[in-house]
């Protein structure tokens, strides 16, 4: 009973109250999230990891924008269906450049964490203008206008410099020909396709590629590059950085 | 009421207020001719709007008045009822709002030609201003008036502030318009239910402290030694909240003129502090602080005191302790490290202990009354929602365990435990507090009817139960049909089949919320009509004599 009048102090006192509830609610944060900037079991070491060309980018900021990381998680879970559906199961070392992730909280529609390469350029644009025309169960919402909507690239620059603000390590060069990448990656023909597959190719340090970016016309469409073409270049780069023939599960185990 | 006249004077606080707003408006207006895109241009331009009306309303509030609001009228503390009245039809609309937009977003799954291939209205952009209208305008605005109401009331005071009880009331729900018109326009950071961009928080961040402190000032001017147990949950609620707020929403904008942000953290620790946010919303602004309604209005509606204050300290203490803890549990057999997840499941099953233990606390407070359950329907919603309480915190521990939750997890039978807590829980012990508050607000005898009290409520709780049940069999289902195999070891089915197998329960649940909103919309008859025809209550004081303290 002694303790319970104690607890008077609380009761009386709005500041020591205050500092009561600061000092309770900040222990289990505090341990949860401070080690996991800086265990290094955290995130595996892997190869072909690079970040998101300018066009990847901007179809992720669609696919952000239009909430597709409320019906599709992009985080394969170790579990024998899931893997044999899904493929290798989903490394923290796979979105060490998502800001912010999108492992995602619900599969109303299936897991894209490994997507890229599974269907072709034409299958998504079919997919997205009108799902229940490849898939007649679909619930998906159609996106025809992606298809219409030309690419806002003029700021884009910015974006991918205030992702290497926060740590994502885009090159200078990188950096300075965000407009000719993008423009280059939807269109096989431009001249600096070559310079910019260059630019985001990743190579082990025998010097051997590990992961080369595409460039395609993804939307079918060589007038214009549209928001589509940006969807399109991010679902076909989902999941296929690492190589899981060279990947070496052993080594990270933790 | 012959009191000493005192000149009136425009007060530091109203000319504080009215410069910050003019800086405001000339700030939105500077953003709104250089923003990059048309939607920061737009929220930009509402922004201005919204501070002159401000600049307006604090002139006219000073011609209306004829001095400083008097403190105390008749021995009684003057309290200050008219940004409670505005929060209190707030949160009728934004629930009614809410509501609609998540049957719509539940047909849209069951017959997704709905969608119209619009991108305003399609599914990705709806559900978040579904989420945000139910749990942060319809739930956040029945906190602002529950908490300005019980805070004042227990603290036998007046708030402080002319303006600031205003701008928190108005400038929270300008947040709430910033926010939802955001979602339509495509504006998100895409954190679950911590979509809006960078302005919007830092608005709502300034909005918050300024709750902060008028919370805490109507506190330093109680009249009562001890501190209502009520308002400890508030006061955890408001705290945790903005802590939560500040570290989820680590953003770098692309620019001033641009609504685009970029998370400072990514991947596995961007992961963790999201569920570290997204369950503590859960546990903060959806049980804490609902469980300072609790606190005051079943004992008050009930007559009774609170059944134990023993228990009210520790399910208190404990409470907030555990329940920061719990977030990791949404991230089971990712690639977050396995310490980080199983610490999340231990401390979840033990949070299941507190949430009980204030489970129990409410419902015996009803010892001696159990009848008035028979006869006063409001009491009933508050009781059954204090069950409903029950029942999810020991839904969300079972979840919380490993081997469950790689069955439960990404499927519907989330969506369905967040529902009974939602519905159930924080729905109807708001309806309860609604019912209360009118006819208290308005100085009322009681509400108009109290049959169509209990029509909302039957027909509340048949929805739910539509909805929770057919979430548990399509959840169940679909999480058993990803992992079925056939007698040659083959993945049985293929996804799209698991998607086809939802559609009678997508429409079951539709209907379950159609006949909530239902539900709702009784209620806003009712209460429409216990404020313009109800019956006078005798005296001023409507409310029944304030709650002793906790001791």
């Amino acid at each position: 009973m002694s303790l319970m009048e104690k607890h008077a102090i609380f009761e009386k006192n709005s500041i020591v109250l205050l500092v009561g509830i600061l000092i309770m609610v900040a222990i289990g944060g505090l341990v949860e999230i401070v080690p996991l900037f800086y265990l290094k079991s955290t995130i595996e070491k892997v190869e072909g990891m690079r970040p998101y060309t300018p066009l990847e980018l901007a179809g992720r900021n669609i696919y952000l924008r239009e909430g597709c990381y409320l019906c599709h998680s992009q985080m394969i879970r170790p579990m024998r269906d899931e893997i044999e559906r899904y493929g290798h199961f989903s490394l923290a070392a796979e979105s060490m450049y998502d800001h912010p992730f999108q492992w995602g909280s619900k599969r109303t529609g299936p897991d894209l964490a490994r997507l890229g390469n599974k269907y072709s350029d034409k299958w998504h644009v079919e997919h997205l203008i009108n799902p229940r025309a490849v898939v007649p169960d679909s619930v998906m919402p159609g996106y025809p206008f992606l298809a219409k909507t030309e690419l806002a690239t003029t700021h884009l620059q910015d974006v991918v410099k205030t992702n290497a603000l926060v740590g994502v390590p885009y090159t200078a060069d990188q950096i300075a020909n965000v407009a000719a990448d993008v423009m280059a990656q939807a269109n096989p023909d431009d001249k600096n396709v070559g310079a910019f597959l260059q630019r985001y190719t990743v190579t082990n340090s025998k010097g051997e590629k590990i992961s080369t970016p595409v460039a395609r016309d993804f939307d079918g469409n060589p007038a214009k590059v549209t928001e589509l073409d940006a969807v399109i270049a991010y679902l076909q780069v989902l999941g296929t950085m690492v190589d899981f023939k060279l990947y070496d599960d052993k080594a990270n185990l933790r | 009421m012959a009191r000493p006249v005192e000149t009136k004077a425009f007060t530091l606080e109203e000319m504080g207020y009215s410069l910050f707003l003019a800086l405001l408006a000339v700030v939105c207006v500077i953003l709104a001719g250089k923003a990059w895109e048309p939607q920061l241009a737009f929220h930009a331009a509402v922004g201005a709007v919204f501070a002159a009306i401000g600049i307006f309303l604090i002139i006219k509030g000073y011609n209306d008045r004829s001095a400083q609001p008097a403190q105390m009228i008749d021995g009684k503390a003057n309290y200050n009822y008219g940004p409670i009245k505005f929060a209190a039809i707030a949160s009728v609309f934004w629930g009614v709002a809410g509501f609609l937009v998540g049957v719509y977003i539940a047909s849209e799954l069951a017959w997704p030609a709905l969608n119209l291939d619009l991108p305003f209205i399609n599914f990705g952009r709806l559900r978040p201003l579904h989420t945000s209208a139910v749990i942060f305008a319809f739930g956040g605005n029945v906190l602002l008036a529950t908490s300005f109401y019980v805070v004042q009331r227990t603290s036998q005071a007046r708030m402080p502030g002319i303006v600031t009880p205003w701008f928190i009331v108005l400038g929270y729900n300008a947040f709430i318009v910033i926010a939802g018109t955001g979602y339509l326009l495509g504006v998100t950071q895409s954190k679950e239910y911590a979509e809006p961009e960078w302005y919007a928080d830092l608005w709502l961040t300034i909005v918050w402290v300024i709750y902060l402190l008028a919370f805490l000032g109507t506190l330093w001017k109680r009249k009562e030694p001890h501190i209502y147990v009520a308002n400890w949950f508030y006061l955890a609620f408001i705290v945790t909240v903005a802590m939560l707020h500040l570290g989820n929403n680590m953003s770098v904008p692309v620019s001033i003129y641009s609504i685009k942000s970029v998370q400072v953290f990514s991947g596995v620790q961007d992961a963790m502090v999201q569920w570290w946010y997204g369950h503590n919303a859960v546990g903060f602004f959806l049980t804490a602080a609902f469980l300072g309604i609790m606190y005051y209005f079943v004992p008050k509606r009930a007559d009774r005191p609170v059944y134990s204050y023993r228990l009210s300290i520790i399910h208190f203490w404990a409470l907030i302790f555990l329940y920061i803890w719990a977030g990791p549990h949404h991230l089971h057999y990712t690639a977050l490290p396995e310490w980080a997840s199983t610490l999340g499941m231990t401390f979840s099953i033990m949070l299941w202990m507190p949430s009980w233990g204030g489970m129990i606390n409410g419902l015996m407070t009803l010892s001696g009354a159990w009848d008035k359950l028979r006869t006063d329907p409001v009491l009933r919603m508050l009781v059954v929602s204090v069950a409903f309480y029950g029942m999810s915190t020991f839904e969300g521990p079972l979840m919380s365990i490993k081997a469950v939750n790689g069955l439960s997890h990404y499927t519907d039978w989330t969506v369905g435990h967040v529902h009974s807590g939602a519905l159930g829980w924080v729905g109807f012990v708001s309806f309860g507090a609604l019912y209360c508050l009118f006819p208290w607000l308005w100085n009322k005898k009681s509400v108009y009817s109290l049959k169509l009290v209990s029509w909302h409520f039957w027909t509340a709780t048949i929805g739910i139960v539509f909805y929770i049940c057919a979430m548990w069999v399509s959840g169940i289902m679909q999480g058993l049909m990803w992992r079925a195999y056939d007698k040659l070891g083959f993945l049985e089915y293929s996804f799209i089949e698991t998607v086809a197998a939802m559609h009678p329960y997508y429409a079951i649940r539709a209907l379950g919320g159609a006949l909530f909103l239902l539900g709702s919309l009784i209620m806003v008859y009712n209460l429409y009509m216990t404020v313009a025809h109800g019956e006078d209550a005798e005296g001023a004081t409507a409310g029944a004599p304030a709650l002793a303290p906790a001791e």
